[in-house]
């Protein structure tokens, strides 16, 4: 026992903090950005030329989600499960202060890339090389210290989530890398070493990698540790987890081809993603159905704990947006679906419902833990709750609607054959649709604030409990 | 002792098995597209007038990068009807084999690009970019009433051209000899028209021909 807590003392927690205070930061300015994004589709006068432009703005609002917010959720949770899991602290806090300043820089870069128009014009990959060579810098240091962290290890074997995070960290090396290497012309101009069908491919062997394997098998880790510890009840099957990990890691990866159905990369690619996008149900909802009945015979939790209510709910998400994008790689759905808003909201649902929300839960539940106190306000965590997964309804079924439309507009012919609707017409058909997601966006970015406060407060007081305390301990 | 129990207890075992696992379905969907040859379609000499681009069209390439127009206009046709009345012919892997990067896209906010070089006069495309709302009432397009301030920077057109030459474009000696007169006192505008104008126009296609096999 006084073992364990002088242990506890030498755990590095102090980097878990400052990254997930990062991370809530980031959460409102992703939300921001991307609710402005929204308003400029639905009133384009809000363009802004020309750095605040929607082609300028759109990457940082992506870039940002991802990997501020995404990434510094994901390097707060890595840190603090391998730390705990493995009854060890981190291997070099050297490193890993490292990797605090480096990422923030690297976000700091992209804040000012974006709107000055330095881009390689690919999606989610836009950051220019020299930022591309330090995040691979950063990243392998994450990797590395994670790595050396569990050889240390005191416990006999891994906990599962560090699979997922392992699993998410090599798969995105390699996509990073790859799809990254280009030939530079300025300290901010380069081309992609790949043209065309090629680079079509890598791209989007990276653009749903960065989906498979950063946006969910990373925060899969943070739900196999968080809803446990969170519900104080053992993951339901450890068998199910193995499967779920190997056919995860390996199925995963086949699904970028799916992005470019009837484009021109060769038929059998395109076939072969969708076949193995559609077998990937089984993985997917095996995960969300062992983290989900983990709370069997415990349901009534829910009730009262506005933590647990997010990590569920996005479960919830995830099960349904890993049924959502099979059916649309099914080449008959994707024909209809394919450069709509139907896209738009699908990656929304997976986002805002799944990786913001198992996100914001483990956030609130570290909150506890590494400030050693209650949250400041616990209703307004139900608030918080609420308010966002109302916002992420409004949104997703605003893009249903109008990726639908646009998708039957677009094909509809009248009797004689001819195109029945203008293109100007579909766009002037989404006005309703863009102003609806742009209100979901707003109570989506009201919530992060108030989570923003809610966070401020909680470290405040404990702050001034720790100072009133500190003498008695002296 | 299981494989799995015995991954569980080493690290290096685990993510050895991890490495090699997740390399499986890029190395399948990638690899053969590098050496698979029909992977772009093979053309004929009446057909095939695929060539680099001018020195003002690759600036105007840039700006279209620059500005992120790939985020709402996709460059890929597909072999639908209706796609086929409204933008023209199903697009080729050989009329983006100089494109570094790919422009195809992910999403129509505003429409296909791929061939609508030659659909609207210069003049056209110079009001449409300067208030796309004055042509089309109903875009959400912003506006780039700015590129037509803009003057390139013809210092770098040849180093450009040179990078892209490194990874397989095939741009000549007397291409760079003239990339920076060919630019010079050239506006942003009048580069993206430039470019926009010789999209799509590249393949003459043989009606009633199947080019995807």
């Amino acid at each position: 026992m006084v073992e364990n807590i002088l242990v506890e003392r030498a755990y590095n927690f102090k980097i878990v903090k400052w990254f997930a205070f990062c991370a809530v930061v980031y959460l409102v300015v992703g939300a921001l950005v991307g609710d402005f994004i929204a308003w400029q589709l639905a009133f384009p006068s809000l363009n802004i030329d020309p750095h605040l432009s929607f082609g300028r703005l759109r990457p940082l609002h992506t870039n940002d989600v991802i990997f501020a917010f995404g990434g510094c959720t994901l390097m707060a949770t890595a840190y603090y499960i391998v730390q705990r899991t493995c009854e060890v602290p981190l291997w070099s806090n050297k490193l890993a202060w490292f990797t605090f300043w480096g990422w923030n820089a690297i976000i700091v870069g992209a804040v000012v890339s974006f709107p000055m128009g330095w881009t390689q014009g690919k999606e989610y990959a836009e950051l220019e090389w020299p930022l591309d060579i330090a995040i691979a810098v950063v990243w392998l240091s994450y990797m590395g210290n994670f790595i050396m962290t569990i050889a240390n290890r005191k416990t006999s074997h891994i906990y599962v989530a560090n699979w997922f995070f392992l699993g998410m960290m090599i798969m995105i090396t390699y996509l990073h890398v790859v799809n990254s290497l280009a030939v530079p012309v300025t300290m901010t101009k380069s081309y992609s070493i790949f043209s065309g069908v090629q680079d079509a491919m890598i791209q989007w062997w990276w653009g749903h990698n960065a989906v498979g394997f950063f946006l969910t098998a990373g925060f899969l880790g943070i739900m196999y540790y968080f809803i446990p510890k969170q519900a104080n009840l053992p993951i339901y099957s450890y068998r199910l987890s193995v499967l779920h990990f190997w056919a995860l890691m390996f199925g995963y990866v086949w699904l970028g081809a799916h992005h470019l159905q009837y484009t021109a990369l060769p038929d059998w690619a395109g076939s072969l993603g969708a076949a193995v996008s559609i077998a990937m149900i089984i993985p997917s909802w095996g995960g969300a159905i062992n983290g989900l009945m983990t709370l069997s015979g415990a349901w009534n939790k829910l009730r009262d704990d506005y933590v647990l209510r997010f990590l569920i709910v996005s479960l919830a998400f995830y099960a349904m947006s890993t049924f959502e994008g099979p059916v649309m790689s099914i080449k008959t759905v994707n024909a209809l679906s394919h450069y709509t808003d139907w896209t738009i909201g699908h990656v929304h649902s997976g986002a805002l419902g799944w990786v913001a929300m198992v996100s914001i839960g483990a956030i609130y539940h570290l909150l506890t833990r590494l400030w050693k106190t209650r949250i400041y306000s616990e209703s307004l965590v139900n608030t918080h709750f609420w308010i966002h997964t109302i916002g992420t309804v409004f949104y997703v079924c605003a893009m249903w609607v109008s990726g639908i439309m646009q998708g039957l507009m677009w094909r509809a012919t009248d009797e004689y054959g001819n195109l029945t609707y203008t293109f100007a017409e579909s766009v002037a058909a989404m006005h309703p649709y863009y102003v609806l997601r742009a209100v979901g966006g707003v109570l989506v970015l009201v919530g992060g604030l108030i989570m923003l406060y809610n966070v401020v407060m909680t470290i405040r007081s404990a702050d001034q409990a720790g100072m009133v305390a500190a003498p008695a301990h002296a | 002792m299981s494989f799995q129990e015995k991954l569980e207890k080493n690290i290096w075992g685990f993510a050895i098995m991890v490495a090699i696992v997740v390399s499986i379905g890029g190395i399948v969907e990638i690899v053969p597209l590098f050496y698979l040859d029909n992977v772009t379609e093979k053309l004929t000499k009446d057909e095939d007038s695929i060539r680099p681009y001018t020195a003002l069209e690759l600036e105007g390439r840039d700006v279209y990068i620059r500005e992120g127009c790939y985020l709402c206009h996709s460059q890929m046709i597909r072999p639908f009807r209706d796609e086929k009345e409204r933008y023209g012919h199903y697009s080729l892997a050989a009329e983006s084999k100089y494109d570094h990067p790919f422009q195809w896209g992910s999403k129509r906010t505003g429409p296909d690009l791929a061939r609508v070089g030659g659909k609207y006069s210069n003049e056209w495309q110079f009001q449409h970019l300067k208030a796309p709302r004055s042509l089309v009432p109903e875009s959400v397009m912003p506006n780039y009433a700015f590129l037509d301030k803009a003057v390139i920077d013809d210092t770098l057109t040849e180093r450009k051209m040179r990078a892209l030459k490194s990874v397989g474009v095939p741009y000549t000696d007397a291409d760079f000899k003239t990339a920076s007169a060919a630019v010079h006192g050239k506006t942003e505008m009048e580069a993206v028209v430039a470019y926009l104008q010789v999209l799509g126009t590249m393949v003459k296609f043989e009606e009633g021909k199947d080019y995807r096999e």
